[in-house]
C-alpha cells in the first residue's frame, strides 16, 4: 500500500479526535446530570419551568 | 420504569442515542473495511505512454475527507437555521441547537482541513494551496466560527450571548458566497475541480464507499450533536437551578423546613 | 427617511466632535498607521520594487488594523457613563444610531486612508495611475469596513470583552473586502495587471450587504 504514513495519520487523527471529543461530551454530561435535579433534566422543557 | 429510563437520569444518553452510537461505531468499522480492503487504489494508465499515474492509495483518504467536508457544511447550515429560528422564536431550544451545531461543525471542519492537507501533500505535492477556492472558503469559514465559539465562551451569562451569537452565525454563513466569489476571482484557478472527483475514475464500489462514508459520518455527527445539545441544555438548567437554589436558601434562613425538595433529592443521589 | 438622516448626522456629528476634542485619532491612531507602514518596510527588508508591488496589500492590512482601533474607540465613547442608554432613550431608531456611528468611523477611516496613501507614495514609491479608481475603492471599502466594524464592535462591547474578541470576530468577515480592495488598488497603483473596476463592483456589493445586514442586526442587538 502506498502513502501508508499519510493514510494512517489522516484516519488516525480524524477518528482519534472524534473519539476524544465524544468521550469528553459523555463525561461532561454525566457530571452535569448529577448536579441538575431531575425536574430540570428533561430535554424539551424550558429551563425556567419546573415539574414534569 | 425500565433500566434505560433510570439510567438516563445520570447520563445524557437515552435508548435512542445508544442505538445510534452503536450503529455509528459499526458503520465506522464497515467503512474502514470498505476504504482499506474492498476498494482498489486509484491507478490509471496513460493512453499513449502507458505510464501509471493517479492518486494510488492516497485516494483512501477521500472516503474520510469528502464526507466530513459535506457534513461540516451541513452542520453550519443547521447552525444558521437554528440561529434564524432563535431570532424569530427566542426560545432556548434554538439557541442551544445553534451552539451545538457550531461546536460540532467547527471540530469536523478542523478535521477536514487537516485531512485535506495530509491528502494534498502526496497528491498535489503541497500541504496548502493558496488560491484554491474551496480551501480558502473552508479556512475562512473555520476562522469565522472560531470567532463564534470565542464569543460564546467569553459571555459570562449564556443568555446574553444568544442574540449576538445568532447574528454572528448568520453573517458568517451569508459571507460564504462572498468569500467564495472573491477567492475565485482572486486566483482564477482551483486544484479541486481538475484533480479530484471529476477526474477520479468513479466505479460503483468507489461511489458506494463515498456514500457509505457520508451516511456513517452523518450518524457520528448526529450522535455528537444530540449529546452536545443535551450538555448545553444541562448547562442552562444548572444556571437556572443555581438561581432557584440561591432563592430557596434565602427563604430557608427564615423557615428552615421550606427548602426546595428537589435540592435535597440531588444531594442524596450524588 | 428624512428623520433617519437627521438622526444619523446627529450621531455622526456627536462622535466626530468627541473625536476632534479628544484627538485620539490624530495622537494615537494616525501615528500607529504610519508605524505599521514602517514596520512592514523593515520586516520585509525589501528593495523598493518588492515594496511597491506589495504596497496595495500592506495598505489595506494597515487600514484594517487601524479600523480595529477606531471601532474600539467608537465603542468606548458609548460605554463611558453608559451614554448608550441615553441614546436609546432618545427614541432614535437603532438603524439610524448604527448608520450614524458607522458614518463617524467611515470619516475617520477616510482620513487614515489619505494619510496612508501619502505614506505608500513616499515610503514605498507607489505611483497613482488611476485616481478615480483609487478614490472610489477607498470610499467603498471604507463603507464596508466601517459597517462591519460598527456592528461587531457593538456586539463585543455588549459582552464586555471588546479588546480581545473584536479582531477574531471582525477580521474573517472582512477577508473578502481585503481581497477586493487589494486587487482594485493593484490596478489603481499599477502594481499588477488586473481589472480593478470589476473588483470595485464586488466591493460595492459587499458594502451594500454589510450596511444592510448591520442596520438590521443592530436593531436585534440593542433591543430590550
Amino acid at each position: 500500500m502506498t502513502h501508508l504514513g499519510y493514510l494512517l495519520s489522516g484516519w488516525g487523527i480524524a477518528l482519534g479526535v472524534l473519539a476524544i471529543y465524544a468521550l469528553r461530551l459523555v463525561r461532561r454530561g454525566r457530571r452535569l446530570s448529577a448536579r441538575v435535579p431531575p425536574a430540570h433534566r428533561r430535554w424539551m422543557q424550558s429551563p425556567g419551568t419546573s415539574g414534569d | 420504569m425500565d433500566i434505560l429510563a433510570t439510567e438516563s437520569r445520570i447520563t445524557t444518553g437515552s435508548r435512542g442515542t445508544r442505538l445510534l452510537g452503536l450503529a455509528a461505531l459499526a458503520g465506522v468499522l464497515a467503512l474502514l473495511v470498505f476504504a482499506f480492503v474492498l476498494t482498489d487504489p486509484d491507478v490509471r494508465t496513460h493512453p499513449t505512454s502507458g505510464e501509471e499515474f493517479g492518486q494510488f492509495d492516497a485516494v483512501r483518504l477521500l472516503y474520510l475527507h469528502v464526507p466530513m467536508a459535506i457534513l461540516t457544511y451541513a452542520a453550519y447550515a443547521l447552525c444558521a437555521a437554528a440561529s434564524a429560528g432563535y431570532l424569530l422564536r427566542r426560545t432556548p431550544w434554538w439557541d442551544v441547537t445553534a451552539h451545538a451545531a457550531a461546536e460540532v461543525g467547527t471540530l469536523v471542519c478542523a478535521l477536514v482541513l487537516v485531512t485535506g492537507s495530509i491528502w494534498g501533500r502526496p497528491v498535489w505535492n503541497t500541504w496548502w494551496e493558496w488560491g484554491d477556492v474551496r480551501l480558502m472558503t473552508t479556512l475562512l469559514l473555520f476562522l469565522l466560527f472560531l470567532g463564534y465559539l470565542a464569543l460564546r465562551r467569553a459571555a459570562v451569562d449564556p443568555e446574553s450571548a444568544a442574540r449576538p451569537a445568532a447574528v454572528v452565525a448568520l453573517v458568517a454563513v451569508l459571507d460564504i458566497p462572498l468569500v467564495n466569489r472573491s477567492v475565485e476571482w482572486w486566483e482564477n484557478r482551483t486544484l479541486h475541480q481538475k484533480s479530484t472527483l471529476a477526474e477520479l475514475k468513479i466505479e460503483d464500489l468507489t461511489l458506494f464507499t463515498l456514500v457509505l462514508g457520508i451516511v456513517v459520518f452523518g450518524l457520528v455527527v448526529t450522535w455528537l450533536l444530540l449529546h452536545r445539545f443535551r450538555v448545553g441544555w444541562l448547562e442552562r438548567a444548572e444556571v437556572t437551578h443555581g438561581i432557584d437554589r440561591a432563592i430557596a436558601e434565602r427563604r430557608g434562613v427564615a423557615s428552615t423546613t421550606g427548602v426546595d425538595s428537589t435540592v435535597g433529592q440531588t444531594r442524596e443521589e450524588s | 427617511m428624512r428623520e433617519v438622516l437627521a438622526d444619523l448626522s446627529l450621531v455622526a456629528a456627536k462622535d466626530l466632535r468627541i473625536e476632534f476634542r479628544s484627538r485620539v485619532l490624530a495622537n494615537q491612531v494616525a501615528p500607529f498607521a504610519l508605524l505599521v507602514l514602517v514596520l512592514f518596510g523593515v520586516a520585509l527588508d525589501a528593495d523598493q520594487r518588492t515594496l511597491r508591488s506589495f504596497a496595495p496589500g500592506l495598505f489595506w492590512v494597515a487600514v484594517l488594523l487601524c479600523a480595529l482601533l477606531a471601532v474600539q474607540r467608537s465603542v468606548a465613547v458609548e460605554r463611558a457613563d453608559d451614554a448608550v442608554v441615553g441614546l436609546r432613550l432618545s427614541g432614535m431608531s437603532p438603524s439610524a444610531l448604527f448608520l450614524g456611528k458607522a458614518t463617524a468611523v467611515l470619516v475617520q477611516l477616510l482620513v487614515l486612508e489619505v494619510l496612508l496613501t501619502g505614506g505608500i507614495i513616499v515610503l514605498y514609491r507607489s505611483s497613482v495611475e488611476d485616481v478615480a479608481l483609487l478614490v472610489l475603492t477607498g470610499l467603498t471599502a471604507g463603507v464596508a469596513v466601517a459597517a462591519a466594524g460598527t456592528l461587531y464592535g457593538a456586539m463585543a462591547a455588549g459582552l464586555g470583552v471588546r479588546e480581545t474578541l473584536l479582531p477574531i470576530l471582525l477580521l474573517p468577515v472582512l477577508a473578502p473586502v481585503l481581497i477586493g480592495a487589494t486587487r482594485a488598488f493593484d490596478d489603481a497603483l499599477g502594481a499588477a495587471a488586473v481589472d480593478g473596476w470589476a473588483w470595485l463592483v464586488l466591493l460595492a456589493g459587499l458594502a451594500v450587504v454589510l450596511t444592510l445586514v448591520g442596520a438590521l442586526a443592530y436593531r436585534v442587538l440593542v433591543e430590550d
